[in-house]
């Protein structure tokens, strides 16, 4: 990808320290198209997530701070906004873990995510049937306490409150965590619709590779709070390392034990 | 034996046998019970919002009955008074987000709470300060005539008291569940990291709880003062509001209010019937040990949230 000024949101080597004390990220940058999804890839601790939360700006809320780099959305520098003003602008992150507020109704946890807009009551009534629309089953279960939907219906909520902000641009923490592998498939369907009709762009956290990998244009790896690897998403998909670290899979005959220091010659640039 | 009659037996025959009577003692409990509810629902509203137990709400109250006062005696009419005291309430409310809650963000509850009791010698001080600690009278033109209804003697004071605390609770009751900001701050009462990355700005919303758990403190402060004068003591009201949060839930709002009545007239009730028997002033602690059996059977209280656990 290249940086031809077409790119929604450009991440520019930002190193981010908790506590003043702990370095998690350590020189991370990244893109993400107009209309585009990108996939965050890489093992638990790798820093996706905090990756998206230096984005959204969530992390000063955690002692988290990006000490070095920039972060830039639609050319502007954005890393010293509130998260408030990121979700005016357009920029809403989806926590990992769904979230919901469990004592609200789905309904109302739908209407808390328009909470910034200034653009009158129809306009987010009109929305909110765009949202159900998407998610039907939210509709049926609109009056219940989210705290006892399932799962699934959670991520839907959650996704769905991100919706109602109108965003252009969501950072979706880990979709599939918890998931029934068939109600995964059906969210990523809905986040494909989303990117198509509503030109929503997504910058998505996964430890599921071959999903989003599937669903993705483009993807970084990242590996202790750095990228490792990063292209095309069909043809990370088709690299060997890929395939043998992240999807489980290799092509040649089954491994053994005794291939054990090749393999780690191999990871060495994970590391 | 004749302990044990005079435990479990004596006490209702009496209230049996002079019915009139004992309506006047649970009337004088409720309308107690009231003015406890409406101490309990400033706290109730704060830690709902943002999980920190304001110990300084009773100085709060104290604070701004003084205000008011103060205003009043320097010849401010009531009505401009009260709009004052409100304004300076929302003032302080401002000046804590600033000064004691964003500096202290993401600390441990027990540090705020801690921070809550620095704010109540803050208050306490800042108060005589600027307004002397001589009790005052407060007068706010509430006529306060007793009358009898069917043999039982009412206070009219009692009665706008009621009506004010049931005004009062009903506003809130549709302020948090049908608008857009109470139900933001029942959000952040949820969670307030994903209420964050929603997009509601959290120190909108506390300034707009701790306004708001203010204005209550100062109906509270208005009712007690008009009552029993306006003085240092006032301030010790909250700890019986502790009892009515444990009793009624520390996360509801209705749960304050019933709390407070239970406590209002048990405490009248334990004293008038019981309290003899161990040679009175049982009133002083009987709320206290109902927290307590309650703290053991209950401890989210009556009306507290469910703990929702998904399995």
């Amino acid at each position: 990808m290249t940086a031809d000024g077409s790119s929604l949101l450009v991440v520019n080597n930002i190193e981010v320290i908790y506590d003043h004390v702990i370095l998690v990220l350590k020189g991370v940058s990244l893109e993400v198209p107009e209309g585009g999804i990108v996939a965050l890839l890489g093992a638990n601790g790798a820093g996706k997530t905090t990756t998206l939360k230096a984005i959204s700006n969530l992390l000063k809320a955690e002692r988290g701070e990006v000490t070095k780099g920039s972060i830039e959305y639609q050319g502007e520098r954005v890393d010293r906004l509130l998260p408030s003003d990121l979700v005016k602008r357009g920029v809403i992150q989806v926590m990992e873990g769904r979230r919901c507020f469990e004592h609200l109704t789905v309904e109302e946890n739908l209407l808390t995510g328009a909470h910034a807009r200034t653009d009158g009551r129809d306009r987010v009534a009109q929305d909110l049937e765009m949202v159900y629309s998407y998610f039907p089953r939210l509709k049926e279960r609109r009056t219940g306490q989210a705290g006892y939907i399932s799962g699934g219906e959670q991520q839907m909520t959650a996704l769905g409150r991100a919706l109602m902000s109108r965003p252009r641009m969501i950072l979706l923490d880990e979709p599939s965590m918890g998931l029934a592998p068939q109600l995964v498939g059906e969210i990523f369907d809905i986040v494909k619709r989303l990117n198509e009709s509503e030109n929503v762009s997504f910058l998505l956290a996964e430890q599921n590779t071959n999903m989003a990998l599937h669903y993705a244009q483009y993807g970084y790896i990242l590996e202790n709070g750095r990228v490792v690897l990063d292209g095309e998403a069909k043809d990370l998909a088709k690299n060997e390392d890929v395939k043998e670290f992240y999807l489980g899979v290799s092509g040649e005959k089954r491994k053994s034990f005794r291939d054990f220091k090749h393999y780690r010659r191999r990871k060495r640039w994970l590391a | 034996m004749e302990i044990l009659y005079s435990i479990v037996v004596a006490p209702f025959v009496d209230m049996w046998t002079s019915p009139v009577f004992f309506s006047e003692v649970v009337i004088s409990g409720v309308l107690t019970g009231v003015m406890y509810s409406l101490v309990a629902l400033g706290f109730v509203l704060i830690f709902k919002a943002s999980g920190v137990f304001n110990f300084a709400q009773g100085a709060m109250v104290l604070f701004a009955a003084l205000t008011l006062v103060g205003l009043m005696e320097h010849g401010v009419p009531v009505w401009l008074a009260l709009i004052l005291t409100m304004l300076v309430m929302v003032a302080l409310a401002i000046a804590i987000e600033r000064l004691m809650l964003r500096p202290l963000v993401n600390q441990e509850h027990i540090i705020l709470f801690m921070a809550t009791i620095g704010l109540t010698f803050f208050l306490e001080g800042l108060g005589e300060l600027m307004w002397g600690s001589n009790v005052k009278m407060l007068d706010v033109g509430i006529p306060s005539e007793s009358f009898e209804v069917g043999g039982i003697l009412l206070n009219e004071f009692d009665l706008y008291a009621a009506a004010i605390g049931a005004a009062l609770v009903t506003v809130l009751a549709v302020f948090f569940h049908k608008t857009s900001v109470g139900r933001a701050l029942r959000a952040v009462a949820d969670d307030h990291q994903a209420a964050l990355s929603v997009g509601i700005p959290l120190k909108t919303i506390w300034i707009i709880v701790w306004s708001v758990a203010g204005i209550v403190a100062m109906v509270a402060g208005i009712m007690w003062g008009a009552k029993s004068g306006v003085q240092f003591s006032l301030s010790l009201i909250a700890l019986k509001a502790l009892p009515v949060l444990i009793l009624g839930g520390f996360t509801s709002v209705p749960g304050a209010i019933v709390g407070g009545l239970i406590i209002g007239v048990g405490e009248k009730v334990a004293e008038i019937y019981w309290g003899p028997l161990v040679g009175g002033a049982i009133e002083n602690w009987f709320a206290y040990m109902l927290a307590l059996a309650f703290l053991l059977f209950r401890p989210q209280g009556l009306f507290g949230e469910r703990i929702i656990e998904r399995v």
